[in-house]
């Protein structure tokens, strides 16, 4: 059908061909939309439907980043990172344990709540430091991986950091270990929680040694133990 | 035929709108309304209520006849209207009569609407005066400070003597006939202090102190509710008011002003290291043991409560295994973490709970 239409179109302007300007260029004019389509008198752009399918494209990226409120079923108890000995110094644990509530945003913000409740901030304050050492710098005295922030918190450390063991929920020591390490800039920013009313660091402080005023150096707590 | 199906809806239709109006008649009464008030707070704000119901419903139903009335009247012109044979311009032909009549109408309207706002402006100006103070007693008022969290509510008896104050959740004992202040303040969001048969609204909003008094007349047991969105279980953020007389309250004071009482029984003893060695710890309060968390409801004396998880449960043992198991089936989003225990451990908690008197 569309190629019978297109012939009598061309045919249609083989006539025109040698009439006057005005009417070749009707002739053309109606060959166009001829082509397109036998019925509508009216060209179509194709530009509209091209808008609607990236907007489409566009929407599939709006799901929204899920919430677990049940974060394992109630009987089973897990532990994921259970490490009895007690390692000073930079420990590096074998294998990279990666931290799930890491790349959740909820759950960093849960952690930043947790580390309000169960008053890391007594001792850390927000990050600055006081009692405990500071955590928004990059000195980690007991390593800065997920796994070292897990096993400092469930273990304890030496000079004053009490062990959780058995106090904080599995999944609560994860989200507060994340947040801690967003402190410091070590997570993502998109994940990282943002409205604050207290200072933070946004990324990991450059490798340079810091001018301490006289008689003010390292705080003892955040000394390596000898 | 016609004719008995035409009937036929509006039977169906007159039904129908008899059902809805019985419905929304069943709202008013009973628990949580405002007309059925038991204080004098909120007698006024029933009576300024009634007030603005009668004179609406009288200007409701003025206009429903005037607008049936002008339908009519349009219709029979219609009815009896010579053809006029249709031209470019349209016929004007002054009646200045009947533009006098009209006129009149709409100015009379607008006076008596005018009238009736002002009327209703200096009713509930004077009403509001009357209830942001106490009405009868000024001397003699009990303060009580309750702090909005999401989603319960810390209730806090001051007191002279410092180990006469103590801290309770969710249900707030109030002496029937004595005036009482709340000394209202919110943790973390803004929340909205309401129970419809005391008195109005209130907001809590965090960092700052709200006041409301209230007063209850009548010995019973009042609900109220969060009236604010304030998150995921604003829904289950409700509140009992328990008001009692004044021998009953004083009773009540005396007992909550104690520690809690200790365990007596192994497996109630058990209970307790149970719960002082477990997350229980890092939240919950038991005065008289080494729990000293404020985050959560002080469960110093749990078990004299009637319901728990802000008004969600009626507090009995199986209810409160459930919750303490995995609270985030029952009341989702909120702060508590399931707790896998042994169900030995369990059942010497619930133990050690229940005997919180």
């Amino acid at each position: 059908m569309r190629e019978k239409t297109r012939r009598k179109g061309r045919v249609d302007a083989g006539k025109n061909r040698r009439g006057d300007a005005a009417t070749r260029g009707r002739g053309e004019e109606e060959r166009s939309y001829l082509v397109l389509s036998p019925r509508p008198r009216v060209p179509v752009s194709p530009r509209p439907f091209l808008i609607c399918v990236i907007a489409s494209v566009l929407l599939l990226s709006c799901t929204r980043e899920r919430r677990e409120f049940r974060q394992a079923p109630p009987g089973a108890r897990t532990e994921t990172l259970s490490q009895s000995d007690l390692h000073p110094g930079g420990y590096i644990p074998a294998v990279q344990t990666k931290n799930p509530a890491e790349e959740n945003a909820p759950a960093l913000s849960e952690g930043k709540r947790l580390y309000e409740w169960y008053n890391c901030s007594g001792c850390h304050s927000h990050g600055g430091g006081g009692i405990g050492p500071a955590l928004m710098d990059n000195k980690w005295i007991y390593g800065s991986d997920p796994a070292n922030v897990y096993e400092t918190i469930v273990e304890g450390r030496p000079n004053g950091m009490p062990s959780f063991r058995g106090k904080i929920p599995d999944y609560q020591v994860w989200e507060i270990a994340g947040y801690v390490r967003s402190l410091s800039g070590l997570v993502r920013r998109d994940v990282a929680p943002v409205r604050d009313d207290h200072m933070r660091a946004t990324e990991a402080p450059a490798e340079t040694t810091p001018e301490h005023p006289k008689g003010t150096g390292v705080p003892k707590s955040a000394e390596r133990p000898q | 035929m016609r004719m008995m199906k035409g009937k036929l809806l509006t039977q169906r239709g007159a039904l129908a709108l008899a059902a809805a109006w019985g419905l929304m008649l069943s709202g008013c009464g009973g628990v949580n309304s405002s007309l059925n008030s038991v204080g004098p707070q909120a007698a006024r704000i029933e009576k300024l209520w009634w007030l603005m119901f009668y004179v609406c419903s009288a200007v409701f139903v003025l206009v429903m006849i005037a607008l049936f009335v002008s339908v009519i009247r349009a219709r029979q012109d219609t009815a009896t209207r010579v053809e006029i044979p249709a031209t470019d311009e349209p016929e004007l032909k002054p009646e200045p009569e009947r533009e006098r009549r009209m006129t009149r109408v709409v100015v009379g309207a607008t006076a008596v609407t005018v009238l009736i706002i002002f009327v209703f402006l200096v009713a509930s100006f004077f009403t509001g005066r009357a209830i942001s103070s106490p009405l009868y007693a000024p001397q003699n008022v009990l303060t009580i400070e309750v702090t909005g969290h999401q989603w319960w509510w810390e209730v806090r008896y001051d007191d002279a003597t410092p180990s006469r104050m103590f801290t309770t959740a969710n249900e707030i004992h109030v002496p029937v006939g004595q005036p009482v202040l709340l000394q209202m303040t919110s943790r973390d969001v803004i929340h909205s202090f309401w129970a419809p048969n005391i008195h109005g609204k209130k907001d809590l909003i965090p960092g700052k102190s709200s006041t409301l008094y209230i007063e209850v007349d009548h010995p019973g047991m009042y609900r109220g509710q969060c009236a604010e969105f304030c998150g995921h279980q604003h829904a289950n953020m409700g509140f009992y008011i328990i008001a009692e007389s004044p021998e009953d309250f004083n009773r009540w004071r005396d007992s909550q002003a104690q520690p809690a009482v200790s365990p007596v029984t192994d497996s109630q003893k058990r209970g307790q290291q149970v719960f002082l060695t477990s997350t229980c710890v890092m939240c919950h309060t038991i005065r008289g043991t080494l729990a000293a968390a404020t985050e959560a409801p002080d469960l110093t004396h749990f078990a004299s409560r009637q319901t728990f998880a802000a008004g969600t449960l009626p507090n009995t043992r199986g209810h409160l295994a459930g919750w303490v198991v995995d609270s985030q089936s029952i009341k989702p989003g909120n702060h508590m973490p399931p707790n896998s225990l042994e169900s030995d451990d369990l059942m010497a908690l619930l133990d050690y709970l229940e005997n919180l008197k």
